[in-house]
């Protein structure tokens, strides 16, 4: 046996933010990374007992399940409503939510731009991957220009169906948005990036700043049909050049 | 007072302190009564781009397990529908206000009562029930708004009370009950602690509470689904809630009506009686759970005829006939598109049951 225990330090552990329930996602899939960053950063933040999120429709839909929480699952596209109803209900809590592109950039547009309109104080964490996940591949609001989905077997023909959608860059239209930020999860350095907004969001939440709102540029090797490593080079190429990351709000900054 | 007023204002002594709600006539007064009242007695009004985005926000502060209520007119109901059963699944207390008005569609904006298939049959998707309460008076849909939140507090359901335009727009004189205070408030709260989204402070010990609707193990969803309906049951039998009016061994005739509807044939019974014609009438209280034994009981020997009149084409007249079970024939008029009868044109359809002519 080796006597590890006296010259290894512990540098990484599972967040207490996190319960045992092992991740149902697809090998490859970024959602793993992304729910780390945010339990992570709750825990960093000292809220795990003041804090209540809130799971959409979609792939992330058992969320609910993961985060070591007081956690709701809301209908599909609703969860700035619901998480409007429980921040109104106890301002003393903090209150995110975790969403899809078909769940914030279709079926729930009206509920996020009137969220974010109202400056409710929350967070919301937006995964971009350009596609449905959980039915199956089909076409996205967020959908590039001539992608191959189930719905769009010959490519999305923008002249039929419209461009996708730049949720960040639309949000950044409003007044009250606190902060407002694009990053991707497609390299350690990229996720790295993606802490910082992900932390800055909770920490802007913890102290009642107001509305916040992190994008993050994620893949679907599954629906995709690309290997793991593969679609992250695809989204490089063909996402990060759509949806730039970047900062479009950040009131705390002086960016507006 | 105003139906709509009265009924805010007896949610608020309650101790409703969130209300969320999309602008619709003939409901109007409703929400801006909130508007109003809210802000002074520090409660939550806030008006949502939507009655979709109102419900869930009524799912949200459920969850957190405090007194919420949400109201709208029939196609704002419809809406809701999602939401409803959403809050019907994760068994969140919570109280909905329907306004009615004439449907289908658009419909118009006078009192109808062709919401009740949708509140007492379903209306949202999957197996659940809404227990519904009907008034009939100002006094009565003020009075409903503390017993639709204790209900909901009890069995941990959605209440809807079922009112309709007429309801909402008539002025009565209405007693209110004592308003109850902050700390009644926060008491009454503690009841749902063990399950909410509830009260963390730090040092507290940390808990995981989910608000969820969502069983994708098929066996885990029956046995939900079999729970909700071992807790209906209950509903049904210490809630079913009815007026007797005039029942007597010797009625010749039963009616069966409710809401705005049973007050006008209240009218045509006392203006028969004194002709010496004697007819019962039985009034749900509740539309769901429906008293059908009590119903079935007010048909005496002399009862040759039950008759529904409804505000629609006849929808409660479906339980009137599964209560009845054949034992005497039921007759139904009704008047729809928003048009109220009158208790005249009550009494003629009552007349000719015992002169003979059609």
């Amino acid at each position: 046996m080796l006597h590890g225990e006296e010259i290894m330090e512990i540098i990484a552990t599972r967040p207490e933010t996190l319960t045992q329930t092992p991740f149902t996602y697809c090998p490859g899939c970024l959602h793993g990374v992304a729910h780390r960053l945010i339990a992570e950063s709750v825990q960093e933040l000292g809220l795990i007992n003041k804090m209540t999120g809130v799971a959409p429709v979609g792939c992330s839909v058992f969320a609910y399940k993961f985060f070591n929480f007081d956690m709701a699952q809301a209908a599909h596209g609703r969860a700035p409503a619901v998480a409007t109803g429980i921040k109104r209900a106890r301002p003393d809590m903090h209150v995110f939510t975790y969403q899809g592109d078909g769940d914030l950039a279709a079926i729930g547009t009206a509920e996020i731009i009137h969220a974010a309109n109202r400056g409710e104080h929350l967070s919301v964490f937006f995964v971009n991957n350009a596609i449905y996940g959980m039915t199956g591949g089909q076409m996205a609001p967020t959908s590039l220009p001539g992608m191959k989905t189930t719905t769009s077997p010959y490519g999305r023909n923008v002249d039929d169906i419209g461009y996708p959608i730049r949720v960040s860059e639309l949000l950044a239209t409003l007044i009250a948005p606190y902060y407002i930020e694009r990053v991707s999860l497609l390299s350690p350095a990229d996720i790295i990036k993606a802490k910082k907004a992900v932390l800055k969001a909770l920490t802007y939440n913890k102290e009642g700043r107001g509305f916040t709102f992190v994008e993050l540029i994620s893949t679907c090797p599954t629906n995709w049909g690309i290997d793991p490593l593969k679609s992250r080079e695809w989204a490089k190429e063909n996402m990060i050049p759509f949806f730039k990351p970047g900062c479009f709000r950040d009131k705390g900054e002086g960016v507006e | 007072m105003k139906g709509n007023e009265a009924v805010a204002e007896a949610a608020i002594r309650s101790g409703c302190r969130l209300y969320f709600a999309y602008p619709i006539t003939p409901q109007s007064e409703l929400i801006e009564y909130m508007a109003k009242k809210m802000p002074t007695v520090n409660g939550t009004f806030l008006q949502a781009e939507s009655e979709v985005a109102a419900i869930n926000m009524v799912y949200g502060a459920a969850g957190a397990g405090k007194r919420v209520m949400t109201s709208s007119s029939s196609p704002g109901i419809s809406l809701k529908m999602e939401g409803i059963s959403y809050i019907a699944g994760a068994e969140l207390p919570s109280v909905i206000v329907n306004v009615q008005r004439g449907g289908p569609g658009l419909g118009d904006i006078q009192p109808g009562q062709s919401d009740y298939f949708q509140a007492t049959k379903g209306g949202g998707h999957g197996d659940y029930h809404l227990i519904v309460l009907a008034p009939s008076s100002v006094q009565e849909f003020a009075d409903m708004a503390s017993e639709a939140f204790d209900l909901a507090d009890k069995y941990r359901n959605p209440v809807m009370i079922l009112a309709d335009g007429m309801l909402g727009q008539m002025m009565e004189p209405v007693e209110f009950k004592p308003a109850r205070t902050d700390a009644e408030i926060e008491e009454l709260g503690k009841q749902h602690h063990d399950w909410c989204i509830c009260p963390n402070k730090d040092g507290a010990e940390k808990h995981h509470h989910e608000i969820n609707s969502l069983e994708i193990d098929p066996s885990v969803l029956e046995a939900h689904v079999i729970k909700l309906y071992e807790k209906y049951a209950v509903i049904e039998k210490n809630e079913t809630r009815y007026e007797s009016y005039n029942i007597q061994d010797d009625n010749e005739i039963l009616v069966v009506a409710w809401g705005t509807a049973s007050r006008i044939v209240k009218s045509a019974i006392n203006e028969m009686k004194a002709e010496g014609k004697s007819i019962g009438l039985v009034r749900p209280i509740t539309c769901w759970p429906f008293p059908y034994e009590a119903v079935q009981a007010a048909i005496g020997k002399n009862v040759k005829k039950v008759y529904v009149f409804e505000l629609n084409t006849g929808q409660m007249l479906d339980d009137v006939k599964i209560a009845v079970n054949g034992k005497v024939p039921v007759d139904f008029w009704g008047k729809v598109g928003g048009i109220v009868f009158t208790p005249a044109e009550v009494q003629d359809k009552l007349e000719a049951c015992f002169t003979g002519r059609k």
